[in-house]
């Protein structure tokens, strides 16, 4: 229930007479009590007020050159614009993310740079789900249609998010070790190649293992028919594995120190590591995974504000911007925005702007999966 | 006369009262959320159902995953503190034996490594072991070596990793056990015609005995409940039972079975501390703050 409710209801009363002021005081009272211990209704409460006139808004990303791409181009000019401070914080996962706004209360979390439609499906299977007025998004307009619509379908008609950008998880190997033949003749199985026992790495995420095992067990990650077959494909990996990396640094400090010669990686990252000067091949494998990133606005946040840094967002020359410096291509629509010389040189840019040659996560089946699938990860990853 | 004898009941509670107050609302409030939690259930949104269910009980305490990876945490956690109690007396031994203008700079030196983060500290392995780490260079450069060799995410590298963190902590207690101990009892033993050796063995062993219990319940309990050594230095199989908790309320948003496995972990240490101070005595192992 909306505690916010569960307090009016209780005014309602006392100013009713169904209360008297002594009742509501100590009712109130302990509830503040319980609140310095829980940080429950109380804080809520508070947090709801600060919303209401925000002096700042509290923004989550992934950190490292993403964070540094949205605080130089977007943030720093829009605060400058409005007054409006940006406070930024970051995560290492959308899992962890997501159980510190479980574990947070309504309006202390704000907006958040989460992975596309599975996680924007788990938000809204949590009720954490907002809905933007549109109409204050003007530039949403120049958005790829193809982006936004799997998030309409999810909630119904609105939306909680608007798409930023979207890139691939493909194939990253060393070419002093490994030929860019090789690895486009090997797709994804190059990760399960005996030759490079010791020197493979992986995302240590049970969703894109889930994804890479059904590739190499030839099979439709969006409709797994033998999950046998990719449980084992996952052993196999695991057994030629050094290390399952969790971060973005921790993949681009493993190519870049020849820890590893070869993992699945994600394509912004491995051109920041070309642009370095190391010698990365990139390749995305026959049905690779595509994934979009949105700018998630959770509910109780303070939603004109958010909208407002949103539209800012999406701007062409923010977006641009932003774009170039995380190494992601923007979510706007090259047929509508002129993008520049540069993204179009970006690993999974689509000039099309239909997204088609890209293979997504079924939001609706890996959600269905996912207890199951996550809990078994665990296990497999373990030598079970 | 009454009111005296009542003032006078009252007063241990009234000045123990901010103690029990603020154990109250830190430790045992939050544990019975979490004792709450672990009947509770998730759903397959990722949120809570509440209700009364043993479900996840059963599971932790009837699957065999779980036994084994605790086992495997007690595992490291024991290497873990055997090394550090080899590899710590001796460095304890000769701080408490150096002159005073000394033991005040060397204590200094064994508390420096708690300016620096643990898990900074942790990951500077990486930078001394890896393949182009300092360690595999200087083997290179001196010839000893043609091809660098991996040393780095195996179980071992955890263990190092652990011992590295935790040492201090032995080192401190034992040193604090052994600087205590009367002088003149080893020079008596020696008097008395001990050898160096056996004064140590059977005068100077013996009394820092209670430190070195002490820093091992310490060591052992740290390590039996950390997660981001292996997540840093370890492979793709190791893990620890903490690592499982950190995934079921992390990863699987599965707070309910995370609440009754971080229990069982709680249950086991305590049952040790229990046993522990049980055949050791309390007073034994407080003797070593003293």
């Amino acid at each position: 229930m909306d505690e916010t409710k569960r307090y009016e209801r209780l005014l309602t009363r006392l100013k009713d007479g169904d209360i008297n002021r002594r009742t509501f005081l100590t009712v109130l009272g302990a509830a503040g009590v319980t609140a310095g211990i829980t940080g429950g209704p109380m804080g809520m409460l508070t947090r709801n007020a600060l919303a209401a006139t925000p002096e700042q808004v509290r923004f989550d990303g992934w950190g490292g050159v993403v964070s540094e791409a949205f605080e130089k181009y977007a943030f720093a000019p829009y605060t400058e614009k409005t007054g409006i401070k940006v406070v930024s914080g970051t995560f290492g996962g959308a899992d962890e993310y997501i159980a510190r706004v479980k574990a947070g209360q309504p309006g202390e979390f704000n907006l958040a740079h989460l992975s596309g439609v599975f996680d924007y499906a788990r938000y809204h299977g949590l009720e954490l789900t907002s809905e933007l007025n549109e109409a204050n998004i003007p530039n949403l307009k120049n958005v790829i249609p193809g982006l936004i619509e799997p998030l309409r379908k999810i909630t119904g008609g609105t939306i909680s998010a608007v798409p930023y950008d979207y890139g691939t998880t493909g194939i990253a190997y060393n070419r002093k070790y490994i030929s860019d033949d090789e690895a486009k003749a090997k797709g994804a199985k190059l990760m399960v190649d005996e030759a490079y026992k010791g020197k493979i790495g992986g995302w240590g995420e049970w969703k894109t293992r889930v994804w890479y095992g059904a590739l190499q067990s030839d099979q439709d990650p969006n409709a797994i028919k033998d999950i046998d077959a990719v449980w084992d494909m996952i052993r196999a990996h695991r057994d030629l594995a050094l290390k399952y990396w969790s971060s973005g640094a921790e993949l681009m400090s493993l190519l870049a120190e020849e820890e590893i010669y070869v993992t699945e990686g994600w394509s912004g990252r491995i051109k920041a590591l070309q642009d370095q000067g190391h010698d990365i091949g990139y390749h995305d494998p026959k049905g690779g995974l595509g994934w979009q990133e949105c700018l998630f606005v959770l509910r109780g946040s303070p939603m004109a504000a958010c909208e407002e840094l949103l539209n800012f967002m999406l701007e062409p020359e923010v977006a641009i911007a932003v774009a170039e410096g995380q190494s992601y291509p923007p979510a706007l629509d090259p047929q509508k925005v002129e993008l520049g010389k540069v993204i179009p040189t970006l690993p999974a840019f689509d000039p099309s702007g239909t997204l088609k040659e890209l293979s997504f996560f079924d939001p609706a089946y890996w959600n269905e999966n996912e207890a199951d699938w996550s809990k078994t990860f665990s296990r497999v990853q373990r030598g079970y | 006369m009454a009111a005296d004898v009542a003032g006078a009941r009252r007063t241990p509670w009234v000045l123990l009262s901010p103690s029990l107050a603020t154990i109250s609302l830190l430790l045992i409030i939050p544990m019975m959320f979490i004792v709450v939690y672990s009947f509770w259930l998730r759903t397959a949104t990722g949120a809570d159902q509440v209700g009364f269910y043993l479900d996840n009980w059963i599971e932790v305490l009837g699957d065999r995953f779980y036994r084994d990876i605790l086992f495997q945490t007690f595992a490291i956690a024991f290497y873990t503190t055997v090394i550090c109690a080899l590899v710590g007396y001796i460095p304890a031994y000769f701080v408490a034996n150096t002159p005073m203008k000394s033991k005040t700079f060397l204590l200094l030196m064994l508390m420096l490594p708690f300016w620096i983060s643990y898990i900074i500290r942790t990951m500077s392995w990486i930078n001394i072991l890896g393949t182009s780490g300092a360690l595999n260079t200087l083997m290179i450069s001196l010839g000893i070596i043609d091809e660098p060799i991996q040393m780095l995410y195996n179980q071992t590298t955890v263990i190092l990793g652990l011992v590295h963190y935790l040492l201090p902590f032995m080192i401190l207690n034992v040193y604090v056990s052994l600087d205590g101990i009367d002088k003149n009892l080893t020079e008596a033993a020696k008097s008395l015609g001990c050898t160096g050796w056996q004064a140590f063995r059977e005068v100077t062993l013996p009394l820092s005995f209670p430190g070195l219990a002490a820093g091992s319940l310490l060591c052992f309990v740290l390590a039996a409940g950390t997660y981001i050594t292996p997540i840093v230095l370890g492979g793709p199989r190791d893990a620890m039972f903490a690592n499982l908790v950190f995934e079921a309320i992390v990863t699987q948003l599965n707070w309910p079975l995370g609440s009754a496995l971080s229990l069982v972990l709680l249950a086991l240490l305590g049952a040790l501390v229990v046993i522990y101070t049980r055949y050791l005595g309390v007073d034994q192992i407080a003797k070593s703050f003293k």
